[in-house]
Order: structure tokens, then sequence, then C-alpha cells
């Protein structure tokens, strides 16, 4: 087999993989750096992320508002040192890449300009127009350009980690043009591959985000954590589950049911505030598990607008007018109008909430290191944890910086001391993960199709892994996804041709997210306890003594995961009551 | 709808050929994309990028009934029945509407599409006023999905030599920038009988452009300091 070398490879060149790429080759610009992705870098998901990056930078503003913000957001599930260090850095990393030629948008005195997002205390999100992700993803691939150290495969699939000696020294990849199987040796791996909303049907994530990365390094050991935290946007397009910022209600926008009520005032989150006028952390700017768990009760209350897309509730921006939606929301204007024919400036948006984003991941420690050795990742994929129970807006594009950047400098520090691997291990490993992937690729008599098992699954999570969750639901699910998993190995391809194989790239595609949604549903019956986005109708209180922790699933290839626990690191703030009701703060 | 797809498989087709399918959609079903995927579930070989699904990302970039665009934003409701797929034109195919984008991004590449500014910056942000700002919009706004320059006769005939409409529409975002010092340079660079100067002003670019822009008008602006300069 074809073998590249190379002193740390990345799989994934999302934000968080172009940003430790860049730190690598920062570092030490001997090391060789190979950046692979099976998509071109700027078509990866960070593209859509529209509202903005958090991080500290106007004077009523401090370091201090901004850590409890993320820890009482994440219902103290988060680790505090990790928090900490992000608060810390966010500044010095959008200052980067303002130097870096990010086009943020700005202050009349030339300063950069920072908006509201929910939960946050302050004005501390800094954005690029409604295209915040899609300019950072950019800098981050253009300024990539600069250093001759990267060398980039694009279009490149990653099927297996390969792990020797007790440590992870590459990883075998199928390039997608020619579909020949190439080995990857590096003295140290990160994985920066993106989330895996996929698994849902109703999503804000593009078809990509198949949680390949999570996969890879749970099959090979490293556990996944919390991952039972799914967040739900509170506003997503009903038709096609396309993302509608949080931006929209930070610059003004408010949310009303069928009868016209601004719901949020009745679930803690009032009292109700001036039109166009927000406050901080309270009514539209809640935390999104809030907001999007208000939807659920409106709906069970009958409060939600019946449309030819389903039960809505209304985004109403209309007061904000023309020229700021223009300036400050065009691809939301751009959105609406193209996909529900609606036009903010003149109507109220329906909308629904929608999956988002994985609070959970590869386990990782402040470092962005897994327990095996060698092994690095940051960004949505990893758990570090400075999400815990919710994410708040704004801070997961500022997450892929930090880590990106974290795991970039850890990874040059751990190549430094490594020893050299064994190449025929490593190539005995790479024709076992070569062999694996043959045998899907020529199976015949298969009785199932990737299509097919897809729908199933999608249909499972929806149904049993939504907003809220019971014992019934969770165990029907890892149930059923026991089923598939079993189901998965008779799928028979019918596109048997080497080129650009994407009949081959969706089987795979689809036992990632297999993985990672028995990891979901396995975590989340586990957990039994009602804690930020992971909501149990048979276990309505959070319940610190016994899940004041970390889940972690284990993969076995043959059985559901085995789930086990670890501490929360806690440094300054104590667990205590989410208050985002009007002026307790 | 009926679909035409141009299918060629290197593998298997010693030539391309036109394969015709019948396509039930469900009324949810808005965009070309939405089309396409419900035909990869009935034959799983028909191979095309997609991502991001709202026109961002710039993956779903085909030949639409004779005319460039983005899958994921083209209404179905404004197409005709029957509709024909090919991939971009000028490109070589790698397989059905997968074209190979290597000379695309070498000639985005040779325009150094990155903020070059040699003076030690300052420790916070570098200013710029939102009219400065303003200068970047209808340029940064590219997603580099090829529509354009594929669109683009000169670009056909001269791939290797002419930068094409999407790196030079890029070229002039790093001119526009007032936090950018490397204008000379960049001029220089384009300073050659293809690079920059085999544009024409057909315009097939700003015709092509999903996202509304003018590389065609930012050409003009290059050209125009090119001239001001040599006088």
């Amino acid at each position: 087999m074809e073998t590249v070398r190379a002193d740390v490879a990345i799989i994934g060149a999302g934000g968080a993989g172009l940003r430790a790429a860049i730190a690598l080759a920062e570092a030490d610009p001997k090391l060789r750096v190979a950046l692979i992705s099976k998509v071109y870098p700027m078509r990866s998901h960070t593209c859509a992320a529209e509202g903005g990056a958090a991080g500290v930078i106007k004077s009523d503003d401090s370091l201090e508002h901004h850590f409890n913000d993320t820890v009482g957001g994440g219902d103290w599930l988060c680790d505090q040192d990790a928090v900490e260090y992000l608060v810390q850095e966010a500044p010095k990393e959008l200052i980067q890449l303002e130097h870096w030629g990010c086009p943020w948008s700005r202050e009349p005195n030339g300063s950069v300009a920072v908006r509201p997002f929910g939960g946050m205390k302050k004005q501390r999100t800094w954005f690029a127009a409604d295209k915040s992700g899609f300019h950072i993803l950019h800098t981050l691939f253009q300024t990539s350009l600069r250093f001759p150290s990267i060398e980039r495969y694009d279009e490149y699939y990653a099927t297996d980690l390969i792990v020797d000696d007790g440590r992870c020294q590459g990883f075998t990849a199928i390039e997608m043009r020619s579909g020949q199987m190439k080995r990857f040796q590096a003295g140290a791996v990160i994985i920066a591959g993106g989330g895996a909303g996929r698994m849902f049907p109703f999503t804000t994530n593009g078809a990509i985000k198949t949680g390949d990365g999570m996969a890879l390094a749970y099959r090979a050991g490293v556990p996944l954590k919390d991952m039972e935290f799914v967040q739900y946007h509170p506003t997503g397009l009903p038709n096609t589950g396309t993302l509608l910022t949080e931006a929209c209600r930070g610059e003004g926008g408010i949310l009303v049911n069928k009868n016209g009520r601004r719901f949020l005032q009745d679930y803690g989150m009032g009292p109700e505030t001036p039109l166009g006028k927000p406050v901080f952390k309270t009514m539209e700017l809640g935390p999104r598990d809030r907001v999007s768990q208000a939807f659920w009760h409106e709906q069970k209350k009958g409060n939600m607008l019946p449309t030819k897309w389903g039960d809505c509730m209304l985004l109403d921006m209309r007061h904000l007018g023309e020229k700021t939606i223009n300036e400050r929301l065009p691809l939301v204007r751009d959105v609406t109008t193209s996909y529900l024919g609606v036009d903010p400036v003149t109507d109220p948006v329906p909308v629904r909430p929608v999956v988002h984003y994985m609070m959970g991941g590869i386990h990782t420690d402040i470092r962005a290191a897994t327990p095996l050795a060698g092994l690095f990742a940051a960004g949505e994929c990893a758990c570090v944890s400075i999400n815990g129970a919710n994410r708040l807006g704004s801070n997961s594009l500022t997450e892929l910086l930090v880590f990106g950047r974290r795991a970039g400098l850890s990874a040059a520090e751990y190549v430094r001391s490594a020893r050299p691997g064994n190449d025929a291990a490593l190539e005995a490993k790479a024709t076992a993960a070569q062999a694996r992937i043959r045998s899907l690729f020529e199976k015949t008599g298969g009785k199932e199709s990737t299509a097919g098992l897809r729908k199933e699954m999608m249909a499972t999570m929806e149904q049993n892994a939504g907003i809220y969750r019971d014992a019934n639901g969770l165990s029907e699910a890892c149930t059923k996804l026991g089923e598939l998993r079993h189901r998965y190995a008779e799928v028979e391809l019918n596109d048997k041709t080497n080129v650009y194989n994407t009949d081959l790239l969706q089987a795979l595609e689809l036992g990632s997210m297999l993985d990672c949604a028995e990891a979901v549903t396995v975590s989340a019956l586990a957990r039994t306890e009602s804690r930020g986005a992971h909501q149990r109708l048979d276990f309505v209180e959070r319940n610190d003594t016994k899940f004041l922790r970390h889940s972690l699933a284990f993969h076995h290839p043959a059985q559901p995961p085995r789930v086990d626990y670890c501490d929360v690191v806690i440094t300054t703030s104590q667990p205590g009551v989410r208050d985002y009701s009007g002026d307790h703060k | 709808m009926r679909l035409s797809i141009y299918r060629y498989d290197p593998d298997r087709d010693a030539a391309p050929r036109m394969q015709d399918y019948q396509v039930a959609l469900e009324p949810s079903d808005r965009m070309l994309l939405d089309a396409l995927v419900r035909l990869k579930e009935q034959d799983d070989s028909v191979s095309f990028r997609r991502s991001c699904r709202e026109g961002v990302c710039g993956s779903d970039a085909m030949n639409i009934n004779g005319k460039n665009g983005l899958a994921c934003i083209t209404k179905l409701a404004e197409l005709p029945d029957h509709v024909t797929l090919r991939p971009l034109p000028g490109l070589p195919v790698i397989r059905d509407l997968i074209v190979d984008m290597t000379q695309f991004f070498r000639q985005y590449e040779s325009i150094k599409p990155y903020l070059i500014n040699d003076t030690a910056p300052p420790e916070r942000e570098r200013l710029q006023s939102p009219e400065e700002r303003e200068h970047l919009n209808g340029l940064y706004e590219c997603i580099l999905c090829a529509c354009c320059s594929t669109a683009c006769p000169s670009f056909w005939w001269n791939p290797d030599k002419f930068v094409g409409p999407a790196g030079l529409l890029q070229a002039y975002r790093f001119i526009a920038d007032t936090r950018d010092q490397a204008t000379s340079e960049r001029l220089d660079s384009l300073e050659d009988p293809y690079r920059l100067f085999r544009c024409h002003s057909i315009m097939n670019c700003v015709d092509a452009c999903p996202k509304g822009l003018n590389p065609t008008h930012a050409i003009g602006k290059i050209k125009e300091m090119m001239v001001r300069r040599s006088v």
C-alpha cells in the first residue's frame, strides 16, 4: 500500500483542522503536516456557521463574565479549567484572525463590532455580517496557503486509525478520485472531523456531518464523552432545517406563538422586554436548551401555529427594518426568501427547533489530548469540555480556534519525543483495515441498503432522542440501533466502481453515524436526570449528587457501548441555579 | 420530473453518455439538489458533490440546462419539467457531475489569496472603518464554486495561463482591503498578456455567478489601476 509519511496528520480541514495545521506550521516549519479531508477545505461545515464567535474585547466586559455565562449555560457540566483557558485565549485568537484578514464587521471608530447572543451577559460576539463561519473558514484556508509545510490531501476519507505499541501512528484513507487506499504514517494524529447531526432527519447540519471523526476514535478505544447532550437550535426553517442564526434575536427579533404572545415569558425567561430592545440573558436571549424546550411545551398546549411545514412558532423581525436586516442579516433574508418564500422585512418567519450541535464527542483533556497516546482532537468532534450540557451560541467558533491551535501545539510537542514506528506492524494493520473495506465493497447477496438503514436510524433518533426523552423511548432506540448494527453487516453496495464511489462513502458514513447514535442513546438512557439539553420526562430534576459527572461511552464491536463516568473539573463556580429571568442576574 | 444526466465512469465507460431518469418528487422538495438526493436513492451510482445544501459551501456547482449554477439554490419551480445536467464545462471530468478542480484552485492560489501586511501587527485589531470594510462587499462573498471561471471562454482556452474570473475577483478583494499592503506586488503578478488581460469582458461570469457577484467589474477595476500606474 502506498504510504504517505508525515510528522503530524490531521483528519478534517474545517476550522479546527486548519487552525491546528497553521499552529503546527508556525511552531516548527520543519514538521511535515498532512491535512486530509473528505471535502475541499472550504466545503467544510464551519462555512455554515452564521452568528459569530465569542471573545471578550469591550471594556465593560470581563473574562469572568464570559466564564460564568459559559459554565452556567452548560448547567455546570463544563470542565472549568478548560473554560478558563477558552475565555482567556478567545480574544487573542479573534484578534489573530483579524490580523490574518478576517473581514469582521466594524464599529464607526474602526474597531471590531460585537453583538449580543443568547445566554451572554455582555456583547461579545464578533461577527462578519451573518456569514461569520464562512469568513473564518476562508481566512484560515487562505492563511494555510502561506505555509509550504502543510500538504493537503483533499477528498480523502479516513477509514481506520492505526494503533500500535499503545499509540496512534496514523490511519488508512481512501483517495476518492482513484478509490485507492493509502496509509498515512504519522508521529501524531489530530482528529477535527466535525459533528454528527446527520443521524437525525431534521438538522441544520450539512450532508457531510456524519460523525466520522468521532467514530474513528471510538472504534480505536477512545471513549465518547457526554454524547447524550444534543443541541436543538430553536430557529430552524421548518421545511429544510436550515439555520436561522441566533443573531436574528440578538439584533432584536422576537418569538411569538399562534396567539401573538411572546411565550418565552411563560417559561422562566421573562419579563417581556421592549420590542427591538433585547436584554441580555432574558426572553429571546435565553439559552438554546431552554428556548427549544419552551417550543415543546407550547406544542403540548396547542399554542403552535399549524403550517404546511408542520407546527411552527413565528420569528418576527419586521420591526428591525430593511436596512438593518440587509446589513446585519443578509443571509437570513436570502435563505428565508429562497427556501420558504417569506421575506423577513414584511412577514414573520415560521420556525421550529432543529438538531444543531453535539456537545459531546471524543474525550480530550485541556491539551486537546485523548487518552490514546499520539491522538488529539478538537472542534465539534471533541469534548474538552467547555460546552457542558448546553453550548452557548458563538462559543463553538471560538472553541475550534482555541482548541484547534492547542491540538496543533500539543501534537508538535508530542512528536518531538515520539519513537519511530514499526513499519511492518503498521503495514499489517493497514492491510487489515483495507480488507474490511474491501469486504464491504465486494459483498454480494446482502439484504440491506444504506438508504434504507439510514432512514430507520433517523426515524428512531427523531422519535426517541429528541428534546424530551424517557426510559421507554430510549430503551426502544437502543434496541433498534443494536438491531441496525447487526443489519449493517448485510449492506450491499450497488456501485462497485473505484472512481469517486459515493455509494461506498455513504455506506461508511452510515457506519459512523450508527456508532455515534448508539453512544447517544445508551448514554442518555443511563443519565437518569435532567440537565441542559438532556431532559428526561421521567427524571425531571438535575441530580448533582449522582450526575455531576461526564459520561464516557466505550465501544464494543458486537455489543452496545459500556458507559462509565468521570469527574467534572470545578475550579471556582459551584453548581447553582440557572437564572434567565430578567433582572435577577 | 425528467432528468437527463451526463454519466461517465472511467473505470467502465469508453465514452460519456447521457442517461434519462424519471424522479418522483415530494411536496417538500424545493431545490434541484432535493431531486438529485431522491435520484441517488433510486440509483446509488449517480455521482455528484454536495455538502451544506444552502448555497454557502460551493460543492454542488453543475451545468443546469446549459447554465452553470448551484443545485441547492436552483428552484425546482423555476425549472422546466425536463432538466439536463452536465458537469461544469472546461474542467476534466472525474466521474458523472464531478470535475477535477485542480486547475481552478491552482489559479486561485496563484493570486496569493491572503492578507499581506508586513508591518508589526498592533496588540489589538487593525482599525478599519465601516466604509472601508464596505469596499469588500461584492468581493468577499465568493464561495469558490467555479461557476464563473468554467463559464468563461478565455478560461476554457487558457486555464493554465489565465487566472479566470474567480481568482481575479479574489485578487481585487485583497487589493480593496485597506489592511493589505501588497497592491503593487499584486498588480505586478498580473502584468502579463494572459493572467489578467485575457479577460475580454464577455461577462459570462456575471451571468453565471449564483451569488450575484460581478467579477467583470472587479477585473475592470484592476485594469484601471494598471493603466493609472503606467501613466
